[in-house]
Parts: structure tokens; C-alpha cells; sequence
């Protein structure tokens, strides 16, 4: 439970941190506040040659708001952006979804972007990310792109991010007028990762509703504003169609019914809103 | 800020302030900071639990916030303040409020998850205080799922928290 050696380096800036990732590529890796990588590390899941460490950039630690959006620097822990004094009016999701987030000690450290970039299929950050269509800011040496989260995330831990690209920042739209939020996530104790997570943004023209912890990533569905039966069907058929499997902790049976009856719970706290 | 890569091969200089006093030695930039607080400066109080960041046994304070040591590389902290349950009692070994709470209630048995738990709580009570806010018995069981006791089953933690917190 030792990790295996590598070189290490800080960067203080995006530039430097891309400049090593050009010269490294896969085989170096951002440590951000290490709340997964270190853990992978010392478990000898991944065993790099760099570790090039942005905790400490005071140029990635910005969250401001921008394009109708707060944007999240990779540097960014979780929980600076849950003290965020306005966060409950810039982005109510997050405040539901921040005690489900492993526990405070973790989400002291860890970043908003390292989880994100880590795509755990359960993970909420980036269910989050996916629900209120945020994009993600991509860097390298020679370029920056913007991509919008459901073209990040996809497959299992597996992202569109280039092997020389840092994940700069994230951008979470804020909260417009006439929105509703709901969260909901089942867990086996207080900040697991969710056996499921349903996140729901209700707006007067539908719902957007969005599933981690079952598919290979999260997952999401726009439907106008369901209500009774029609509601209870098509959250039946997303259930299925995420395509649950059986793992030693829960059944595809089990996980079919999490979603759907989350789902149901989720939509009722965020329509009650609009 | 030092943006030379340090060799795997090689020790390097590491120098933090601990507990109030300045404290320099050397780590491989695989060291966790675990095993340097206790291997490189003999400060066993911080425990190596799971090695992962699950049980919470080596929480220690960094920049006055609760993190793992075991998720820390020594390198990581240079030049940046450390605080470990060495550092709670005062002169004497007069035991700390939080201390003396954790012995009136029985909140430790075996001790082995205490010293994790003790650094989590006075990071989270301080900044309790500082909002001026005292905790519902709810918040503090939250806060403590980040640490597993096998002994206690949490009961006396809890009321020796809710104690201190509502003193």
C-alpha cells in the first residue's frame, strides 16, 4: 500500500503543467488533491514516471463567474466551492449534493475538477456536471477547447481528454429563474459512492434528469413535464435502458428499482420548486 | 515555488512547521506523509490504517484543515504548516478541551482511530465557532462518518463532541 516511485513536480501554472504533459504524455499525471489518484497510487493501480502537482497554483484556485456561468479552476477543492457563500443561489443542485460527496475530510482536499477528470460512473461531481449541461475547459501546450460535458465523459474512468491536456476548469451553468432542483442517492453508508444517484433539473417547459452509479458514466434524459403514470413509464424505461448489471453489492433487479423510485422522489422535490 | 522535478532516486529536502516548530528532513517524492511523520521524525500519534483514505486514522491538519496523511506526499507540504495530535495538549501534556472530553466520556477504547478523529473534530469545531454556530447531533455523526471506530460505536465520541461543541 505503498506507491511505486516516480518523479515529482510542482507547477504553478496551466502553461507549465501542459509544457510537462507535452513532454510526458501518458506518462505523466496531475496530482490535484490526490483524494483518487493517491489512493490509486498506493494501491499500484496506475504507477507513473511524473507526478506534476497543481494543489498548490494560486493561477488554477479561481472560481469566478463568466458567461452566465461559475467557472470551477482545476485547482478548486470541493469544499471551497461548497462554502461559496452564493452557491445556493448560483447553483442550487450543488448544496443537496455536497453531504453525499464521500465525507468533509475528503472533499477538504479534493478538487472539483479531479473528479470530474476521474469519471467514476457513481461519482456526483460529475452526474452534476452532466445534468446542468456544463462543459469542461480542455488545455495543451498549443490549444484550448471547451467541450460540453456529455461529449467528456465516456465510458468507465474513461474521458475525450487528450493525453497532453490538462482539465483547466469546469463550467457549471447558474441557476436560471423558474428552475427546480432535486437530488436523491442511495449508498450502503453515509458518502459511499452511490449504488445510485439521480440528479433533476425542472424547468417549466420539462425535466432533465440525470442517473449516475448504473450505466459505464452517467447518463441523462430531457422529457417534457411528466406527471402520474407517463412519469412512473418513463423512468422505467430509463432504468432499463441503462442497462444495470449485477455486482456483489446489489442487483440489476435492485438497481432498476432505485432508479425508478429516486427518479420519482428527485422529480417531486425539484417540481415543487417551479 | 520550486518548479524542478525531484528524482524519484533521491531524498529530498523537506521542511514544514509542525505543531508550531519548524521541522526539516528528507523524503523520496514516493514518501507518504505518514510514514515520515512517523518513520522521519518519530511522531507515531498520526496511525496507518487502511492506506487509502477510507478509516480516517491518519487525519492530521494541513493549513488548519482535516485531510489524510496517507493521501499526502512528504514533498507536497514543504513550507506548509502540519498540525498533528501531538500538538493538542498544552505545556505539561495538560490535556486540550477536546482531549479532556474524549477521557470524561469514554470516547476511546482501543485508541487506534482517536487521534484522526481528535484532528478532524477540532478543525470542524473551529470553524463552527467561527460562524458562531453550534452543531445538531445529526452534524456531528456526519462529520465522524468520515472515521471508522471499531470499538466505541460512536455513542461516547458523540457526546463528548456535543459536549465540547455546546460548552
Amino acid at each position: 500500500m505503498k506507491p511505486a516511485s516516480f518523479d515529482y513536480v510542482r507547477a504553478e501554472s496551466a502553461q507549465l503543467a501542459c509544457e510537462l504533459l507535452k513532454e510526458h504524455g501518458e506518462d505523466a499525471r496531475i496530482l490535484a488533491g490526490g483524494q483518487s489518484l493517491m489512493a490509486i497510487l498506493n494501491m499500484r493501480l496506475a504507477q507513473p514516471e511524473l507526478l506534476v502537482d497543481i494543489s498548490r497554483s494560486v493561477a488554477l484556485s479561481t472560481l469566478v463567474v463568466r458567461d452566465g456561468c461559475l467557472e470551477v479552476g482545476a485547482a478548486v477543492t470541493q469544499a471551497a466551492l461548497e462554502r461559496r457563500p452564493d452557491l445556493a443561489s448560483e447553483l442550487p443542485l450543488l448544496p443537496l449534493v455536497f453531504p453525499h460527496i464521500s465525507h468533509i475530510q475528503i472533499r477538504n482536499r479534493g478538487t472539483v475538477c479531479g473528479s470530474v477528470a476521474h469519471a467514476d460512473p457513481s461519482a456526483e461531481l460529475p452526474l452534476c456536471l452532466l445534468t446542468l449541461q456544463g462543459s469542461v475547459v480542455l488545455r495543451s501546450a498549443k490549444q484550448q477547447r471547451i467541450l460540453k460535458a456529455d461529449q467528456f465523459f465516456t465510458g468507465m474512468l474513461s474521458t475525450a481528454r487528450a493525453g497532453d491536456e490538462l482539465l483547466e476548469a469546469v463550467r457549471f451553468p447558474l441557476a436560471q429563474p423558474e428552475q427546480g432542483f432535486g437530488f436523491r442517492e442511495f449508498s450502503r453508508r453515509h458518502g459511499d459512492f452511490a449504488v445510485c444517484a439521480v440528479a433533476v433539473v425542472a424547468h417549466t417547459q420539462g425535466l432533465r434528469v440525470g442517473v449516475g452509479g448504473v450505466a459505464d458514466r452517467p447518463m441523462v434524459r430531457e422529457w417534457p413535464l411528466l406527471e402520474g403514470s407517463a412519469l412512473d413509464d418513463a423512468l422505467n424505461e430509463f432504468a432499463w435502458a441503462l442497462d444495470a448489471r449485477d455486482d456483489p453489492h446489489i442487483s440489476a433487479v435492485a438497481r432498476r428499482h432505485i432508479v425508478r423510485r429516486l427518479g420519482r422522489q428527485a422529480v417531486e422535490q425539484a417540481r415543487a420548486q417551479v | 515555488m520550486t518548479s524542478q522535478i525531484l528524482e524519484r532516486s533521491k531524498r529530498h529536502s523537506v521542511t514544514f512547521e509542525l505543531n508550531g516548530r519548524l521541522r526539516q528532513g528528507y523524503a523520496p517524492p514516493r514518501m507518504l506523509l505518514t510514514d515520515y511523520l512517523r518513520h522521519e521524525l518519530g511522531l507515531t500519534g498520526t496511525h496507518v490504517g487502511c492506506e487509502h483514505g477510507v478509516c480516517g486514522a491518519c487525519t492530521v491538519r494541513l493549513e488548519g484543515v482535516a485531510c489524510r496523511a496517507c493521501l499526502t506526499l512528504a514533498v507536497q507540504v514543504d513550507g506548509l504548516r502540519v498540525d498533528t495530535v501531538e500538538g493538542l495538549a498544552g505545556e505539561g501534556g495538560v490535556l486540550s478541551e477536546l482531549q479532556a472530553a474524549f477521557k470524561r466520556h469514554h470516547a476511546l477504547q482501543c485508541g487506534f482511530c482517536t487521534a484522526g478523529i481528535l484532528m478532524s473534530s477540532a478543525d470542524w469545531l473551529a470553524r463552527l465557532r467561527e460562524q458562531g454556530r453550534q452543531p445538531s447531533e445529526q452534524e456531528v455523526r456526519e462529520m465522524l462518518s468520515g472515521h471508522l471506530c471499531r470499538c466505541t460505536g460512536y455513542t461516547p465520541i458523540v457526546k463528548a463532541l456535543m459536549e465540547v461543541a455546546h460548552a
